[in-house]
């Protein structure tokens, strides 16, 4: 087998639309599953009281990263054509400091947000209106933003290349720094439970 | 008769015992992330890309825009980018067919698990109004970083994560420093 399978022609477009449909089931099932249809328990993250955002994200990207890094040594996925998406550091990290703010006041995240409206919380679907709106905004900014936007291109950059080691020794870390994170996030969880409970 | 009799004397408790049936309790997180894993896995090996949130609602903005103001469509750069070339329609993106997934998908999970409800997501100290006014601002704010930032939590934190990629390792990292810098200002909201 040559993966990725549609890079090597196993299928064409219309077929891979139908297997994005498939796929999105997947991920939309998951997601609620995790109780992240909720934007009480997504916004909990924020106030450590729960930590299953950390939990839920961390266990998805060091699954898949363990996985697609065993299935690159073994030959069956060419990681050449998994798609990298190029680093733009600064406009990416205000990027970034934007959505955390906007993840605390509005309580989701794009992807969430649709399984929030999809089971019926009315606040995930305005949310959504303000996405689209955001969104505009963005879209009809653009040539005074562009400038920003294209700001400090790294290129398709990977942890690996920028710190210089093999790909093996940044998902062995990554794995350690998770197993990590979760022991601290279950202490903390812990200690805060206790502390509520001796507080009423 | 009597045989629908007995229908109705049934269907009555049915309908009752589905109106008390509780939310079932959520999965493992553990669990779950692992399952959400072997998704995006999924997608890496069959298509050869990442999961995606926010670019599937660029496109329908894109589509929007378009259909009001063609000429505006055309000469805006980020628009133009997301309608392409006009040799198909703009909807009939990979990132919208997976969207539209993740609707059913939450759908399908939320009716097993007794967890479609229509309420408003708040802690007990906000009125539903002002939450729903957050609701707003906090997706105006996400649409608006997320383009920025080149995708959502899925696209970069998720997708980007898994892959290594430095640009979606800082998102992430600047994702949780701009939660945790304003969450305080913000706990009326959820506590």
């Amino acid at each position: 087998m040559n993966a990725p399978l549609f890079k090597f022609g196993y299928f064409g477009e219309e077929t891979g639309l139908i297997i994005a449909f498939i796929i999105g089931i997947g991920f939309g099932f998951f997601l609620e599953r995790a109780g992240f249809g909720s934007g009480r328990k997504l916004a909990a993250q924020f106030y450590l009281y729960d930590m299953t955002v950390f939990k839920v994200m961390f266990t998805a990207i060091v699954t898949a990263m363990v996985g697609l890094f065993w299935l690159g040594v073994l030959g069956v996925v060419d990681l050449s054509l998994v798609y990298v998406s190029p680093t733009y550091i600064i406009p990416q990290t205000i990027g970034g400091l934007i959505l955390g703010v906007g993840f605390v006041i509005g309580g989701y995240c794009p992807g969430t947000s649709c399984v929030g409206a999809a089971t019926g919380k009315y606040d995930a679907m305005i949310y959504l209106l303000g996405i689209i709106a955001g969104i505009l905004a963005f879209g009809e900014m653009f040539p005074l933003l562009r400038d920003f936007y294209y700001a400090t291109p790294m290129g398709q950059v990977t942890l690996p290349q920028l710190f210089g080691v093999s790909y093996g020794v940044i998902v062995f870390l990554v794995v350690l720094m998770a197993l990590g994170g979760f022991a601290g996030a279950e202490w903390v969880e812990k200690r805060l439970a206790a502390k509520k409970e001796a507080a009423s | 008769m009597t045989t629908r009799a007995v229908l109705v004397d049934e269907a009555i408790p049915q309908v009752q015992t589905r109106a008390e049936k509780k939310a079932r309790p959520y999965m493992n997180p553990y669990v779950a992330g692992v399952g959400l894993g072997l998704v995006l896995l999924a997608a890496f090996v069959i298509m050869g890309r990442g999961l995606g949130a926010s670019g599937a609602f660029s496109s329908l903005v894109s589509f929007g825009v378009q259909a009001i103001s063609p000429e505006q469509a055309k000469s805006n750069e980020f628009f133009a980018e997301y309608l392409g070339d006009g040799t198909h329609h703009p909807l009939k993106e990979w990132l919208v067919f997976e969207v539209l997934g993740v609707l059913v998908g939450g759908f399908v999970s939320g009716s097993l698990a007794h967890r479609i409800k229509g309420t408003v997501e708040k802690g007990p100290r906000i009125t539903t109004r002002t939450r729903l006014i957050f609701a707003f601002i906090g997706g105006v704010l996400m649409g608006f970083g997320a383009k920025l930032a080149r995708g959502c939590t899925s696209g970069q934190a998720l997708t980007g994560g898994a892959l290594l990629g430095v640009g979606s390792w800082a998102f992430m990292l600047a994702v949780f420093a701009g939660g945790y810098a304003v969450a305080y200002f913000f706990r009326r909201q959820w506590t």
